[in-house]
């Protein structure tokens, strides 16, 4: 080599732009990751124009455009997918079409995208309105005045009787249930009469009288709300759809700016706090949202002082010898066992194992049903709390032998015990550590869903873990998770184009829910350490 | 403990020169330690007066530290030792089993080589050792630190910024803030292991003139390898070579007139 040559390696140079590049090429992968999520899970809200073609052929199609490919075999050939929407009338509700056989495009001003409660979207134009066989408004334009005349009032009563459905008649059931599991209790205790008995059964009387009220009043509104509206699709196909079905209507090619922005919020504040429907492809993930947080939070509580616990024992009580070094090998490994089987772990000893023995010691009056014998959220905290223990010991650890052991003497030498000196020297000094420890648990818990199928996530929960009938507290119950609703929605789904976008969504939704978590454990770490600085740390 | 102490009883007569007068604090008697197999201290046996300084001389592996950690039972925190004798501090056994070792820590306090203050406020160091011994009333524990940090002549610096992490402090301080800290608890006996050998000669200086004043109140024991000081400072000093206590007197007289041969070779500088 020239002299020059071997100068050049002998700095070291090459050795820096190998690291530089092997940085840049992995921000470039995350920081494309990221955007790819973000501009198809933020663009899934923004309203896009309808698009209307006309066929060589005559016909028409009336939809939105989401994919665009080349002829597959040909080359300058492209065809354009096309939502179309009207599931009910169509079959499919996204079809493909040959760009050489589109004769015009235009976009008209009068062409509505109407959200429903059920079947997807409905796009057309909007005919008249009626109730019953009578038409109110027909036409177009007065069509829409009406409709928008009647929207609140029909959000109103569709409200109302949300909540007598699921608050009052719910409890209602509750309180029967109840009761039910009452009687059952009696029996299995060899009561079959008595004044226990009928006192239990006069409750249920009343019971019966209030939810036959609660159905009359159910029936009352829905008569009231008899208006249905006509739309017509393409190939002259008509659909009438009643109005309480309808949740927005919307103009795509004649709105402004502004107003799709409006509808933007409007849609994000929806996904955010609304339920899920049409089979989690439309809609909100508020349900996941809350079962993931309330997983996560659940498990910080176990996991937190049961691997702090573990350290300090490891660390400050037990004599280092070989016992405990195995014992740090095991804990280091354990952190190494693939997740499901932690997931098949929990199945078998919280759920069958120590839920069965819950039922049958408390909850016998319900069996054969389940109720802490069967996945639930409870479990599946205990079992990502098992997951992640390892790391919390392990952080916790280092945490601890980078305390100056000249600490803890000074602390002894002051006629502090033992005991004393660990929780008010060594633990402010290692809660750094500790929450270190909290955030990569709490990051890979978040993550985790093989673990979870087996314990108590499900597709569509009917009700939250906690909500406000007694004892509010319902950690038997199954949840759902934004990581399994990302698998269930993108693999699962009857119907993928549809769900697609949502997946995007949802990840972008659980990317920043662990981002926020991590900051918010980060910064008060951060604060922590500047007031415990050891000079170790 | 009695005022008139026989104190030749037991000592051995080439050491014990000129502690006759005084009441001692701690008696060591007959003390032999082993790590292990290693015997560390051999046959030590001496006097320690109070409210005296007594220093202890010699080469590095002496012993000096160990024995020093034998008075406030610091050496129990270590596996494998083995001690036979006794140590009596203020006419009680140290190592009773009945005695209660948090009690015996808080009569016999320490200030380690390397300064070691908590990761708290200056306040909460020297407020440290009151808490433990339950202490919680605000206006008890701010007098309590103040007078120790006056004590420890350490108030001047700090009074404006008590709130402020004591780890914010130059080395000399933090060494003033353990010491301050130390005598916060209101020891009986004040052990001082080598806490000048990090510092500075004017922070030295500044914990020497600390320990001249200190003196009317406890009684203190330093261990130094820095024969200057345990001639400005000290008492009494005694000279430890390889485990043994080979000679223990009035500063001015074993400096000056050390009756044995070792004690003149490592004071002149022969070896050591």
């Amino acid at each position: 080599m020239s002299v020059r040559h071997k100068s050049f390696w002998s700095t070291g140079e090459p050795f820096v732009w190998l690291t530089g590049g092997a940085l840049t090429l992995a921000l470039l992968l995350v920081v494309g990751l990221i955007t790819l999520i973000v501009w198809n899970g933020m663009g899934f809200f923004w309203p896009r124009q309808v698009i209307r073609l006309t066929l060589a052929d005559g016909s028409v199609m009336t939809g939105e455009i989401v994919d665009r490919e080349p002829l597959p075999g040909k080359r300058n050939e492209y065809r354009i997918k096309l939502k179309v929407a009207n599931r009910d009338l169509y079959g499919a509700d996204f079809q493909w079409v040959d760009e050489s056989r589109i004769v015009k495009r235009d976009r008209p001003a009068d062409v509505a995208v109407i959200e429903r409660t059920e079947w997807g979207l409905l796009i057309g134009s909007l005919k008249e309105v009626r109730d019953g066989d009578k038409a109110i408004a027909v036409g177009g334009a007065s069509a829409w005045a009406e409709v928008q005349k009647r929207m609140d009032e029909t959000e109103r009563v569709r409200r109302q009787i949300r909540a007598i459905e699921k608050v009052e008649i719910g409890a209602i059931n509750a309180r029967q249930e109840a009761l039910r599991l009452k009687l059952r209790g009696f029996e299995l205790r060899g009561i079959t009469s008595g004044p226990e008995i009928e006192a239990t059964q006069k409750q249920l009387a009343p019971l019966r009288e209030k939810y036959q009220a609660l159905t009359a009043r159910l029936a009352e509104l829905r008569k009231g709300q008899s208006l249905t509206l006509v739309v017509t699709a393409d190939g002259g196909k008509e659909k009438d759809i009643p109005l309480a079905q309808v949740l927005d209507v919307r103009f795509p090619n004649a709105m402004g700016f502004a107003a799709k922005c409006v509808f933007y919020l409007a849609h994000v504040w929806e996904f955010i706090a609304g339920e899920p429907r049409e089979a989690n492809t439309e809609g909100g993930v508020f349900p996941a949202i809350f079962g993931t947080i309330l997983m996560v939070i659940l498990m910080s509580i176990v996991v937190t002082p049961l691997g702090v616990l573990a350290a300090f024992y490891l660390r400050e009580y037990a004599r280092q010898g070989a016992f405990v070094s195995a014992v740090r090998i095991a804990v280091n490994n354990l952190a190494g066992v693939p997740s499901i089987v932690f997931g098949v772990f929990g199945l078998g000893f919280f759920i069958y194992g120590v839920g069965g023995a819950i039922d049958r010691l408390f909850f016998a009056e319900a069996l054969p049903t389940p109720t802490f014998g069967t996945g639930g959220i409870l479990w599946a905290s205990l079992t990502l709390a098992l997951l992640t223990v390892p790391v919390v010991i392990v952080a916790t650890e280092e945490g601890l032998a980078a305390i100056p052991g000249g600490m803890r003497e000074a602390s002894l030498a002051l006629s502090a015990t033992k005991l004393e000196t660990t929780l008010r020297v060594v633990l402010p000094a290692v809660m750094p550590s500790i929450l270190t420890g909290l955030i990569l648990a709490m990051a890979r818990a978040a993550g985790e869903v093989a673990p979870l199928m087996i314990t108590g996530v499900v597709k569509l929960a009917p009700s939250l873990p906690i909500d406000g009938q007694w004892p509010f507290f319902h950690l038997e119950r199954k949840f759902m998770h934004l990581g399994f609703q990302i698998y269930d929605t993108g693999f699962q789904s009857p119907n993928v184009d549809a769900a697609r976008p949502m997946v995007f969504a949802t990840t972008l939704l659980l990317l920043a829910i662990v981002v926020f978590l991590n900051l918010f454990a980060i910064a008060t770490r951060n604060r922590l350490r500047r007031k415990y600085a050891t000079s170790a740390v | 403990m009695a005022g008139s102490v026989s104190v030749t009883a037991g000592l051995h007569a080439p050491t014990s020169q000129g502690t006759m007068m005084e009441t001692a604090m701690v008696e060591i008697e007959q003390l032999n330690l082993w790590y292990g197999l290693k015997q560390a201290l051999t046959d030590v046996t001496m006097s320690m007066p109070k409210h005296r300084i007594t220093a202890y001389i010699g080469p590095s592996g002496c012993g000096k530290s160990t024995l020093l950690r034998c008075l406030n039972r610091m050496n129990d925190l270590v596996d494998g030792i083995r001690m036979t004798g006794s140590i009596r501090i203020g006419g009680v056994d140290v190592y009773d089993p009945g005695q209660d070792v948090t009690e015996l820590r808080k009569r016999v306090g320490m200030v380690f080589q390397k300064s070691n203050p908590f990761p708290k406020s200056i306040f909460e160091n020297v407020a440290y050792g009151p808490r433990i011994l339950g202490v919680t009333n605000r206006s008890d524990l701010e007098g309590i630190v103040e007078r120790s940090l006056r004590a420890a002549a350490l108030w001047d610096e700090v009074h404006d910024r008590l709130q402020e992490s004591a780890l914010g402090m130059s080395g000399g301080q933090q060494q003033r803030l353990c010491i301050a800290r130390a005598i916060a608890v209101e020891p009986d006996v004040l052990l001082m292991d080598e806490p000048c050998s990090a510092l500075d000669p004017i922070a030295t200086a500044k914990i020497e003139e600390l320990m001249l004043e200190l003196k009317d109140s406890y009684t203190i024991v330093i261990v130094t390898h820095n024969m200057q000081q345990a001639a400005r400072v000290s008492d009494y000093t005694g000279f430890m070579l390889l485990g043994e206590l080979v000679e223990f007197g009035v500063t001015r007289e074993l400096f000056t007139n050390p009756r044995n041969k070792k004690t003149e070779d490592y004071i002149t500088g022969r070896f050591g």
